[in-house]
């Protein structure tokens, strides 16, 4: 099933062109790795499915991008950003509790019954397997966490606005190898229930949970492929280069 | 041959000196005062209208017109200020329109306050037929203060991270509960430390009161915000200038009290703000 359809999508910042011609589609259930250098126009891919570019008063974008079908401008963009969670590159706990930091885009639409409250956070740190190690301090500021504990709060946080779609970006450039190889295990199992689409530095990290995966450069879509063909046999030269580390 | 330690000794030594000078004059200000004054301080004194042509008794009624006309003008002024501030900061877009209305507020800051009290007299005491009331002495003080609350709720508002909203918005948050629930809750101590700033402002300015609401002598207090009002400043003008004889000891009194007001202001506004820094964990 096509989860995301996206045609011709051009953007820009200014008069600086961001995204050139990228179309693509993007299958329910799979992790789509999106690899590149930076400037290379991967993070405004992702916020651009979120519609988190219209903050910056310069975006402008050309082409169609479908969530099921439907145009994604023709959604309300709360109820998108609802359907789309996002994990940012850095962890960036609210400066709440810990409950509140999980409770708080569930109480934003609008719950207020405690129980159920406390049922959705339980079963999204579950989720994020944070669960056991935050269940005695609730209650404590999000801050006292260490990084790797943020951010699996982050997708926490995420998962219990019950999205279909996440977007992480670039979820470990920021975490040790250990919280690394914590938060890829949570996004494998993360891919039964939800489409995942992950941007990252990191070409490993790409080959090691990615179905597939798309390698960006200067804003054009240079080639995707299901990860273990991009890996050995790439179609563009440029793919062989930038994941042989040669450039990039 | 030049000695670059002693250059630098003697730079240093212009530095200090410098710096020096700017606390010197606070000092002084405030040994003299409380040294003159205090002797003058004592409940009689705080509590009791002035008598014999304010040559002796108290300065109540003035304490209590002054503190009439602060809260008076922090009603009007912090919200209108707040929500223009919030509109500034997260709503405007950055174009002729808000460019005109940013030089206002800057330009609004500049205005001398006799000004203020020029204008106050002819829109609020005559235009409107206010009157010189406590009403229109208010509203006069909350244009005048204005411009103080709009941007020091500006600059709290815009040192909120930009993260905290795209998270907030990314989770599905509109616009405006990312606002009231993120933004707001972060800036209100920069926010209540510009207001009281603006509070100590408006305690003690004398030009804006002088034609709008201040009474020369008026030994009761005021009924309602129709009336007129002793004020600490003016009051301090007038037994300084206006009545001869008055004792050295009262006029320093008054002093100390009106500086007490405004320095306690000052103090609550440091304290909050250094708690908050000190809760603030980003």
């Amino acid at each position: 099933m096509v989860k995301f359809e996206i045609h011709d999508l051009n953007a820009w910042f200014g008069s600086h062109p961001a995204l050139k011609q990228v179309s693509m589609e993007i299958q329910t259930n799979e992790i789509l790795s999106i690899i590149g250098p930076a400037n290379s126009g991967k993070t405004t891919f992702l916020r651009t499915l979120n519609r988190l570019n219209d903050l910056n008063a310069n975006f402008k974008m050309k082409g169609a991008v479908e969530l099921e079908r439907e145009d994604i401008k023709r959604i309300d963009v709360e109820i998108l950003r609802c359907k789309i969670g996002m994990v940012f590159a850095l962890p960036l706990p609210l400066p709440l509790s810990i409950f509140e930091n999980v409770a708080y885009g569930i109480r934003m639409h609008g719950e207020r019954n405690k129980k159920r409250l406390e049922e959705k956070v339980e079963e999204a740190l579950q989720q994020a397997y944070l669960w056991e190690e935050v269940k005695g301090r609730l209650n404590e500021s999000a801050f006292t966490l260490s990084g790797g504990q943020q951010q699996r709060l982050c997708i926490a946080r995420t998962l219990a606005v019950g999205p279909e779609v996440i977007l992480f970006d670039e979820p470990c450039s920021g975490l040790d190898p250990i919280s690394t190889a914590k938060v890829e295990e949570t996004m494998i199992e993360l891919k039964e229930r939800y489409t995942i689409i992950l941007v990252t530095n990191n070409v490993k990290q790409a080959a090691r949970v990615g179905d597939r995966t798309a390698l960006f450069l200067n804003g054009e879509l240079i080639e995707i492929d299901k990860t273990d063909k991009i890996f050995t046999a790439p179609q563009d030269i440029r793919t062989d280069g930038y994941i042989r580390g040669k450039f990039g | 041959m030049r000695n670059p330690y002693r250059t630098q000794k003697i730079a240093f030594f212009f530095l200090f000196f410098a710096t020096l000078l700017i606390v010197v004059p606070v000092g002084l200000i405030i040994v003299v005062i409380i040294q003159k004054g205090l002797p003058a301080i004592n409940w009689h004194f705080l509590s009791d209208i002035p008598k014999q042509g304010m040559r002796a008794g108290g300065i109540f009624p003035a304490i209590v017109g002054t503190l009439y006309l602060v809260t008076g003008a922090i009603l009007f002024a912090l919200p209108i200020g707040l929500l223009a501030a919030i509109y500034l900061s997260e709503y405007s877009k950055d174009n002729f329109l808000t460019r005109m209305i940013k030089l206002a507020i800057v330009n609004l800051a500049g205005v001398p306050s006799v000004v203020y009290g020029l204008f106050g007299l002819a829109l609020f005491v005559v235009f409107f037929k206010f009157g010189a009331s406590i009403l229109s002495g208010s509203l006069t003080l909350g244009i005048m203060i204005l411009p103080i609350i709009i941007t020091a709720s500006r600059e709290a508002l815009e040192s909120v991270p930009q993260s905290f909203r795209e998270v907030s918005l990314s989770l599905g948050a509109s616009e405006w509960q990312t606002i009231r629930h993120i933004v707001l809750p972060n800036a209100i101590p920069g926010i209540l430390t510009g207001t009281i700033l603006g509070l100590g402002r408006a305690a003690g300015e004398t030009a804006p009161i002088l034609f709008t609401v201040a009474a020369f002598y008026l030994p009761r207090l005021p009924k309602s915000i129709f009336d007129q009002a002793m004020a600490l400043p003016y009051h301090l003008y007038v037994i300084s200038t206006q009545v001869p004889n008055v004792d050295e000891k009262i006029r320093y009194g008054t002093a100390l009290v009106l500086l007490a007001i405004v320095l306690f202001m000052n103090l609550v506004a440091i304290i909050i703000r250094y708690k908050f820094r000190k809760r603030k964990k980003w």
